[in-house]
């Protein structure tokens, strides 16, 4: 007796709830959502009624639009910035808490625990640190006191308020990458070492030549998780900047921290102007999908290369 | 020599890891403070641990909070969630592997392309769809337990699918084979010999998805919207944050009865999770 090659009553009755769901929740609204990037639909037009076609008009409208543009291009720098600081994070704690230290799993958890918490509560709890527990700091200690000067709050300056963004996200993720890397590591047969040891490599070349080569199927998980991850952020921003401060952008006055996510919500529920809010989904959408096609085809070759 | 490295090792490795968690000890202390001396003296221990429980009493009745309706929604919808997007999945998963056919393979590869479709892309659509259904049924999917479970099974299903499908893949045909001998119906397989031995999937996805349900923030946004009577922890957190515009004191309470839960369930299953969450990624 074989495996059945009809698809039998069963089939379908177990099949159905899933299939429902996904019809529900994910096909049709996906769907849905490409014909309205294409129309006039906005917060009082109901489905069907007063829709109007404007072909790809939501498109041109947002890629003229210096919020968008400005948006895109600092998600692509709190992208890139991010999984660099991320991944260096992750991998040297990884690296110190798969030697012999002594509390060795302890620091491991340590390490995890703000990956617990979701990022909005993160956001407010930074938000405090950043504008009331690190001006305190500079008052405290002399040579620190630019701190305190209400002039040098790091959420104040568009720059330094992107760079909190990624103290942030990484403080939250690194500790999630770094158990990716601490079970790459384990999973490394310890004969390599053993071998290389009696070779007279050092741990430096031993890491370089032996660790990195072998864990390198971690890599393009990591890179991927932390990518999309990065480029997907919605909740700190919201709670620690909330797009703010403003600054000025191709003539033009704009949130200064505002990362994709949150300017499609942003101009969707805030804009009133859910056709192109929907439309930016559609952008977001088509740069994630190459994004992360061009990133794991990437690693997969580098991959076979080592 | 050697020695002396890895003591100097543990020290580095133990003083970054306090000044990693020194955000948890500043929500303690600050939580611990009045309205003063939260702004004044950030970086103080409080003067008086009792005012811990005064704040917290505070947050616990505040009509934004609504800390134990607020905690026991999010309980009940994580719950919830869990047992759909485990259960339904695996059946799915069950089927899809053993039944061999075009229909089969195409339904496996649409459920596991999904997978790369970001929320924001359906947010809006989904928002709207489900105005539609309510107008044209009658049936409440907005602002409602059931809109936002069969929400999660809905974004949750692909990754469910795909590693029940992975795990079923690799039970041997013969126990299917045998009990078919023994006179159980197909669904009696399923029930009896195959979701028994799907236990460490069940882990595995019930950490992944949980975590992402718990701290879940957009979503529930949108479904359960403003000023429901149904609010998850972080709808009431951000909900109490937005109505007390930098009342640290109680911002910070707040915060520390959000971590709570998490961190007591933590320390409770930490291997579990961990585990659960790496194997997740791997797949």
């Amino acid at each position: 007796m074989s495996k059945f090659h009809k698809n039998s009553l069963t089939f379908w009755v177990f099949l159905a709830p899933v299939l429902f769901a996904f019809l529900m929740i994910v096909v049709v609204p996906f769907f849905v959502g490409a014909f309205y990037s294409l129309t006039d639909w906005n917060a009082t037009a109901r489905a069907g009624q007063g829709l109007s076609f404007v072909g790809f008009e939501n498109f041109a409208k947002s890629f003229r639009d210096p919020g968008f543009l400005y948006s895109f291009l600092i998600t692509t720098v709190y992208t890139i910035v991010n999984v660099a600081v991320v991944n260096i994070v992750a991998i040297a704690v990884a690296l110190a808490v798969t030697s012999r230290l002594r509390f060795r799993n302890a620091y491991r958890m340590g390490f995890f625990i703000p990956y617990l918490i979701g990022g909005l509560i993160l956001g407010y709890l930074w938000q405090f640190i950043f504008n009331n527990a690190i001006p305190a700091i500079g008052q405290g200690i002399g040579f620190l006191g630019g701190l305190a000067d209400p002039e040098n709050l790091i959420l104040g300056k568009v720059p330094t308020a992107i760079m909190a963004l990624v103290i942030v996200g990484s403080w939250q993720y690194a500790g999630y990458i770094m158990m990716i890397y601490v079970a790459a590591i384990e999973g490394v047969p310890q004969e390599l070492f053993e071998a290389a040891r009696i070779d007279g490599a050092n741990s430096w070349q031993q890491c370089k030549t032996i660790t990195v080569p072998m864990i390198a199927q971690a890599f393009t998980i990591t890179m991927f998780l932390t990518m999309v991850n990065s480029f997907k952020q919605f909740d700190v921003n919201y709670s620690l900047t909330a797009g703010g401060p403003a600054t000025v952008f191709m003539d033009q006055s704009i949130f200064g921290t505002e990362l994709l996510a949150m300017n499609i919500y942003n101009t969707a529920f805030v804009g009133n102007d859910l056709a192109a809010g929907q439309a930016r989904a559609v952008v977001f959408f088509v740069v994630l999908v190459i994004f992360s096609l061009v990133q794991v085809t990437y690693n997969k070759r580098k991959e076979m290369e080592m | 020599m050697k020695k002396l490295r890895l003591y100097l090792l543990e020290a580095i490795v133990l003083t970054l890891l306090v000044i990693y968690l020194y955000p948890f000890v500043i929500v303690t202390i600050n939580s611990a403070k009045d309205a003063f001396s939260v702004t004044q003296y950030p970086m103080r221990l409080p003067e008086n641990w009792a005012q811990l429980f005064v704040n917290m009493g505070t947050i616990w009745s505040s009509p934004n909070i609504r800390y134990a309706s607020s905690f026991f929604s999010s309980l009940f919808i994580t719950a919830l969630s869990l047992v759909v997007v485990t259960f339904f999945p695996a059946q799915a998963g069950w089927v899809l592997v053993r039944t061999k056919t075009r229909t089969s393979q195409i339904l496996f590869l649409l459920f596991v392309a999904a997978m790369v479709i970001p929320f924001q892309i359906v947010m809006f659509p989904l928002i709207s769809w489900f105005r539609t259904i309510y107008q044209i049924l009658g049936v409440r999917l907005l602002r409602t337990y059931f809109g936002m479970v069969l929400a999660y099974l809905g974004f949750g299903l692909s990754l469910s699918v795909f590693m029940y499908h992975g795990f079923i893949k690799s039970i041997p045909y013969e126990l299917e084979e045998a009990s078919i001998i023994d006179g159980c119906s197909m669904p009696q397989v399923f029930y009896r010999v195959i979701f028994p031995l799907l236990t460490p999937v069940h882990a595995t996805i019930g950490i992944l998805h949980g975590m992402w349900i718990w701290n879940d923030f957009l979503l529930p946004l949108l479904v359960l919207g403003k000023g429901n009577r149904i609010q998850t922890l972080p709808l009431a957190v951000a909900n109490f944050a937005g109505a007390y515009v930098k009342q640290w004191d109680l911002i910070l309470t707040a915060i520390l009865m959000a971590m709570i839960p998490v961190l007591v369930f933590f320390f409770i299953a930490q291997k579990k999770i961990v585990k659960g969450m790496v194997a997740g990624s791997i797949k």
